[in-house]
């Protein structure tokens, strides 16, 4: 087996609750994390109302998932990429998301930012960097 | 699968783990302890405990590494190696302290 | 690297062959399958977009365009028609394959 990190981007393009794509995407990360390889995410088209702040499922008697993403820094899950075009087409800015943070070992522990702001173009660029995709 | 505790029966999948994390109750751990031949300490409460609470605020049962750096973060060093977790923990931190706790299985376990 | 986009909603209900307009470089292939097929007939709204996408090679499956009752004269000119060997081939000769589900 080769011991070379290949980096894996994880696409997230569906709105969570109404279909089981965003819950089971968050289930591939988090296990996909145990492989130790260079993991990236990405939230575009309706995948940006995953990471809406507020969000409460208990009138609908559905799993509210939304606190799960706070535990990917926890799994070193630290690149998570929002499209700009995305979140505007939908009347969105960064504030209207969970902020996501992870604890940087390689900077005594400082706390970071995970979620970083793309355009489309720059977007494009790092998924044709990617060695494997991963839709949802 | 079931588990008598407390003079009552809980439902568990068919690798133990409780099925409806809501009906946890301390009995039900000590009677999973018991049946692994273990009895439950202080130490070993603790780290139950912490699970409860991570599962409270994340909605994951974590994988043990993650586990293992949470607890090192929250409780100290000295707790937050595989050497302390396995000593309380022999079927692994991760699963068996998990199947305690009422938990899932760890996401991210395999 | 070169990446093999494939979609399979068709363009009038969904927005993923939207989507993978705007991510595919110069260089990299589009597959239209399954419902998809109908954004590869000329005369539509949707084949002035891939008309207007130069160093893109678009395919279509033949397969899905007989199910459909879709002729091959009407596939837009430039739009390669393939079968099942020819998708595995595109695949194949990628370096990976972004599915727009």
């Amino acid at each position: 087996m080769s011991e070379q990190i290949k980096k894996f981007m994880y696409i997230n393009r569906r709105a969570p609750y109404g279909t089981i794509y965003a819950w089971e995407s968050l289930e591939v990360v988090l296990i996909g994390a145990a492989f130790d390889q260079d993991v990236h995410v990405a939230f575009i088209d309706d995948g940006v109302y995953q990471l809406l702040k507020g969000q409460d499922t208990s009138a609908v008697d559905m799993k509210n998932f939304s606190p799960t993403y706070q535990a990917l820094g926890d799994y070193d899950v630290t690149k998570l990429y929002v499209e700009k075009e995305s979140l505007e087409e939908r009347g969105l800015t960064l504030e209207d998301l969970m902020p996501l943070t992870y604890e940087d070992e390689d900077d005594d522990w400082a706390e970071k930012d995970s979620i970083r702001l793309m355009s489309r173009a720059e977007l494009a660029d790092i998924m044709d960097e990617q060695d494997i995709l991963f839709s949802f | 699968m079931a588990i008598e505790a407390n003079g009552k029966t809980f439902e568990t999948d068919e690798e133990g783990y409780l099925t409806n994390l809501g009906e946890w109750e301390s009995a039900i751990a000590e009677e999973m302890a018991r049946e692994d031949d273990l009895e439950l300490n202080d130490e070993h409460w603790e780290i139950i405990n912490f699970l409860r609470e991570y599962y409270e605020e994340y909605q994951i049962a974590p994988a043990v590494r993650v586990l293992t750096k949470a607890v090192g973060k929250r409780l100290g060093k000295e707790k937050g190696n595989s050497k302390y977790l396995y000593s309380l923990f022999p079927y692994g931190p991760g699963k068996q302290a998990c199947r305690f706790a009422g938990l899932p299985k760890p996401t991210g376990c395999i | 690297m070169t990446t093999l986009h494939t979609v399979n909603k068709s363009p009038f209900e969904k927005s993923s062959m939207d989507s993978c307009l705007a991510y595919a470089k110069q260089g990299s292939s589009v597959l239209l399958y399954e419902d998809a097929i109908y954004g590869a007939i000329k005369g539509t709204a949707v084949a002035d977009k891939v008309a207007a996408m130069g160093g893109v090679n678009f395919y279509v499956l033949g397969p899905d365009l007989k199910a459909r009752g879709v002729s091959e004269d009407k596939v837009v000119d430039g739009i390669g028609i393939v079968d099942y060997a020819e998708f595995v081939t595109l695949a194949a000769e990628n370096d990976k394959v972004q599915a727009w589900v």
